[in-house]
């Protein structure tokens, strides 16, 4: 090779780089963000695949889902962070009715009301998922930071009425990460770390009267999950599997579609809850990890964004997104392995279903928006 | 923007919320590792435990029930066979309306009204993938049938399964037994494992004696399973290269009875319509050539499964089908034991061949008015051992029992096997009753009961009393009587095959004791009077002798072995090295009509 040929082999490198460069900036995409995010629901379809048995039916709809879903998040992308921050409590106000109206006249399905139906069927609880830390960042937006007392009793209105009312349909999982979501933005903002200690020793008692008024089949989900193998055909059924499943699967795992577990039909909820025990048996721990992996590169190019974001409500708002999506991860990865209480959380981007797939995207897309519209100076 | 906001220090803020953010990257750091900590622990040290776990799973061992075997007659004609034959199953998970389907199924007259609601609740009970049968055995017609209806019945099926058949099922009904579905009871006495997947056994008679013959053993095969217990096809999944060896189920043994279906046959016709039991036995080794009990039953309903109405209405039948009368009946022996009871008198010298007596119809004891009465009431004249035999004289018999004496009668009457099991392959035989003293005494409570009483020493002399008897035993023991007193099990399986190599094993004759005599001349003069017992005008084997207990009739060997000369090779060249053995012996007890 010829020294003169060097210049030439950069500049074919460099040429389309650039015109994708360009192309993400002109829709106000993050390169990294858009790529992690790509790979892991690339992943997905693949592990997918494998869980709903080879059915193509199934497996096409989740394209279709991804592909609107990233729709949904290069439109999100294209609004300003200031036009959304002006629009949050308007958001929050419609979200609250349309969970009000749910509890009147939602429709029912799997024994809880969820669902509500004015032209499309949706549930207003995945609208809160965003608008609840939204509102939360557009309360402390103008107000100084760390937070007082005040506003952090305001902002604590704010989080548990709509709690409250998904936690009446009852969808108490889905209840708890809105929470968290909101809870997330006050402790990004600063809240006093004393305080927060203080709370978790206040929640010790709070635990007990929880405990009490719990329904039995939850009680039984924490019960179960302490000793599973009390009930091995019953409530522990799920996790003894789930983790036979991803046991079984060892370091390089039993290769795709050819895990006996979800094959054969052992794993319960394999296409949506427990898919990652799918993975693990098909793909093993190296599959697992990179899967992780990813989504860990995916939750730390949003803290960046939230890092490099100018004003306080995108900041706040991004560092919430990016945390409560890997407390999302968390959860399903957890409650899959049986280190927490069998919670019904979808694994993101990677569960068989679309609703919350669509959410995801788009607070991805407020992510994206965030760092592309952010000014050099704080205004 | 409100001049009056507070002031925001946006440098403080920045800092704050990066300290923030590392404080909770480092959280999400330590969850995260805990995940990955987990998942190692796992895949990487537990892995063994789980993968083994995992394979439990996926892999259920199915039993592969063996053929059972084939039985059939000294000749090789078949008496009991497996043949394919077509069930109506039901997979209720397939079945879109169980009610409709089921009416429209009696409607066409394949299922009973009555039956509906058992299937009903056997659909509700086991997993809703496994068939359910609705009925064992079509005929042409209801194949033919459902055939035509088959795409209005979604769910249900034709299915293919082997069914035991008799082709002469009544015929040989009491000696081959039937086979029936497995009951628990059965499970509790057979090792489940070696009967996982069989669904029937032997019930009764030779099937039932043989069954571990018969039944071969189980194979397995490895089927790959969801965890509904539902079978994936194979051709859907290939785990097949982690699967352990499957085993061939080994079929049963094949059976060759000693039974002669002809002579069965000729036995079961000179019973036709009569209660009664008929029991041929070869003297030389013990082989049964028929066992006849009258009358008969269908086995062929027992193996394909019959109402509980129509096993009701057999059972009540008051004709007793299903009760084995030649080995589980036990009757009055009668005149049968006369010729024992002979050479017991020789042997003790209650009598001699000399001794005459005058028969005029009755007998009484020497201070007594009761009378006691032969069969023939004009009596049989002047009669001697030899005509009192042939004749079956009873008056000659009743004066010589009081020298025999009861317990004389006993033991050489159990010489010949009476008052014992004769240990024929066939379970569930009766012992009979041969009295003496010493039983009487302990049979009874009362001690005024206790005593023996001469009288009944005299009608013990023809049978009568308290002296039972089965058909089986006296057959056996007429066979004693044509050997000299060389004494054979009886048996109904000759030879037992291997299907696999061919290989047959033959079943030894089985020598008992014999009986012991002093003189052998004795048998001799018993045997000559037997000879005659055909041919007298006025003995048991004329007309007159009808409404008698008892008839023991023999033929003789030169008509019996020209007859099977033409038919058994075999037996011809047994005949001419026991020249005047007897060759068949056939009691037809027809006392058995008041049974």
């Amino acid at each position: 090779m010829l020294f003169s040929d060097t210049p030439r082999l950069f500049e074919r490198n460099t040429r389309p780089m650039s015109a994708v460069a360009r192309l993400l900036k002109r829709f106000y995409l993050d390169g990294p963000l858009l790529g992690g995010l790509l790979v892991i629901g690339a992943l997905g379809l693949v592990v997918l695949y494998s869980a709903v048995s080879q059915n193509m039916d199934l497996w096409l709809q989740q394209c279709v889902r991804l592909f609107v879903a990233l729709v949904v998040m290069l439109v999100v992308a294209q609004l300003p962070p200031d036009l959304m921050r002006r629009w949050t409590p308007w958001g929050y106000l419609l979200g609250l009715v349309l969970l009000v109206m749910v509890l009147a006249a939602g429709e029912v399905g799997q024994g809880a009301q969820r669902w509500l139906d004015i032209g499309i069927r949706f549930q207003p609880s995945e609208i809160m998922k965003l608008a609840v830390p939204m509102m939360a960042a557009w309360y402390l937006h103008e107000r100084q930071l760390p937070p007082k007392i005040s506003d952090l009793l305001v902002i604590a209105v704010l989080i548990v009425v709509p709690t409250v009312l998904i936690a009446r349909q009852p969808d108490l999982g889905t209840a708890l990460l809105i929470a968290m979501a909101g809870v997330l933005v006050v402790v990004l903002a600063g809240m006093s770390i004393r305080l927060m200690l203080g709370l978790c020793v206040a929640s010790v008692p709070g635990a007990y009267l929880l405990w009490q008024f719990m329904q039995d089949y939850q009680r039984q989900r924490v019960l179960t999950l302490l000793d599973p193998d009390s009930d091995p055909l019953g409530a522990g059924y799920n996790i003894i599997q789930s983790k036979i499943a991803i046991g079984s699967g060892g370091l390089f795992g039993k290769g795709w579609t050819n895990g006996s577990q979800a094959q054969l039909e052992f794993l319960p909820e394999r296409d949506t809850d427990f898919i990652f025990a799918v993975m693990g048996e098909e793909f093993g721990l190296l599959g697992v990890l990179s899967l992780l992996g990813m989504y860990l590169f995916v939750v730390g190019r949003g803290l960046y964004i939230a890092i490099q974001a100018r004003d306080t409500f995108s900041r706040l708002l991004a560092g919430s997104i990016s945390l409560t999506f890997f407390v999302y991860v968390f959860v399903n990865t957890a409650m899959v392995t049986g280190l927490v209480p069998v919670v019904g959380i979808p694994l993101p981007l990677v569960s068989y279903g679309g609703t919350s797939m669509v959410t995801l995207m788009a607070g991805f897309g407020i992510l994206m928006s965030i760092h592309r519209h952010r000014k050099l100076l704080p205004h | 923007m409100s001049l009056f906001a507070p002031i925001k220090d946006h440098h403080s803020e920045q800092r704050l919320f990066v300290s923030r953010v590392i404080l909770s990257s480092v959280i999400s750091f330590v969850l995260l590792g805990l995940v990955i900590a987990r998942l190692v622990q796992l895949q990487i040290f537990d892995h063994e435990l789980f993968a083994e776990k995992s394979q439990g799973n996926r892999v259920r061992i199915e039993a592969v029930p063996p053929t059972r075997g084939l039985i059939f007659d000294r000749r090789g004609k078949v008496l009991a066979e497996n043949l394919p034959a077509y069930q109506l199953e039901l997979i209720p998970e397939q079945v879109p309306d169980l009610d409709d389907t089921l009416q429209r199924l009696a409607r066409l007259g394949l299922i009973r009204d009555e039956d509906i609601p058992r299937f009903n609740g056997l659909s509700q009970t086991g997993p809703r993938f496994k068939p359910i049968t609705l009925r064992f055995r079509l005929t042409e017609d209801e194949i033919a049938n459902f055939a035509i209806q088959r795409p209005r019945f979604p769910g249900v099926d034709l299915q293919p399964r082997l069914v035991r058949q008799y082709p002469d099922g009544e015929l040989v009904a009491h000696a081959v037994g039937y086979v029936g579905a497995l009951s628990t009871a059965d499970l509790e006495r057979l090792d489940r494992a070696a009967y996982a997947g069989t669904s029937h056994t032997g019930k009764t008679g030779v099937e039932h004696f043989n069954e571990d013959l018969l039944h071969g053993e189980v194979g397995f095969r490895q089927v790959v399973t969801n965890a509904l217990g539902r079978q994936l096809p194979a051709e859907t999944r290939d785990f097949s290269e982690s699967l352990p060896e499957s085993e061939a189920p080994q079929p049963g043994h094949n059976l060759y009875l000693s039974l002669d279906l002809d002579v069965q046959r000729v036995a079961s016709e000179a019973l036709a319509g009569r209660r009664g039991a008929v029991v041929a036995v070869d003297p030389t080794n013990g082989e049964i050539l028929a066992l006849v009990s009258s009358p008969s039953f269908d086995p062929n309903a027992f193996a394909t499964g019959m109402s509980p109405s129509e096993f009701n209405a057999l059972q009540g039948d008051e004709d007793r089908p299903l009760f084995n009368r030649a080995v589980r009946g036990s009757y009055p022996p009668g005149s049968t034991i006369k010729p024992m009871l002979a050479l017991a008198a020789l042997e003790v010298g209650a009598t001699n061949l000399t001794r005459r007596t005058v028969c005029i119809g009755y007998y009484s004891l020497p201070g007594s008015t009761h009378r006691y009465r032969d069969w023939r009431p004009e009596g049989h004249g002047e009669v001697d051992l030899h005509d009192a035999i042939a004749q079956s004289c009873d008056v000659y018999f009743y004066e010589i029992s009081r020298d025999i004496g009861i317990d004389n009668m006993h033991d050489y009457l159990l010489q010949f096997g009476l008052g014992r099991n004769t240990g024929l392959d066939v379970d569930g035989e009766s012992v009979g009753l041969v009295p003496s003293r010493e039983w009487k005494r302990r049979a009874f409570r009362e001690r005024a009961d206790q005593v023996w009483f001469p009288g009944e020493t005299i009608i013990a002399s023809i049978g009568q009393g308290y002296m039972l008897a089965t058909p089986l035993q006296l057959a056996n023991a007429a066979a004693t009587l044509a050997m000299r007193g060389k004494r054979f099990k009886p048996h109904l399986v000759a030879a037992f095959e291997d299907p696999l190599s061919g290989k047959r094993t033959l079943m030894a004759p089985e020598p008992l004791p014999s009986v012991q005599i002093d003189n052998e001349f004795h048998w001799d003069s018993i045997i000559a009077a037997m000879n005659d017992v055909l041919q007298s005008e006025t003995g048991p084997g004329s007309a007159g002798h009808t409404g008698w207990p008892a008839i023991a009739a023999r033929r003789r060997c030169s008509r019996s072995a020209r007859r099977k000369s033409t038919t058994r090779r075999k037996w011809t060249s047994d005949c001419a090295t026991t020249r005047c053995s007897l060759r068949s012996r056939r009691w037809t007890n027809r006392a058995l009509r008041s049974a």
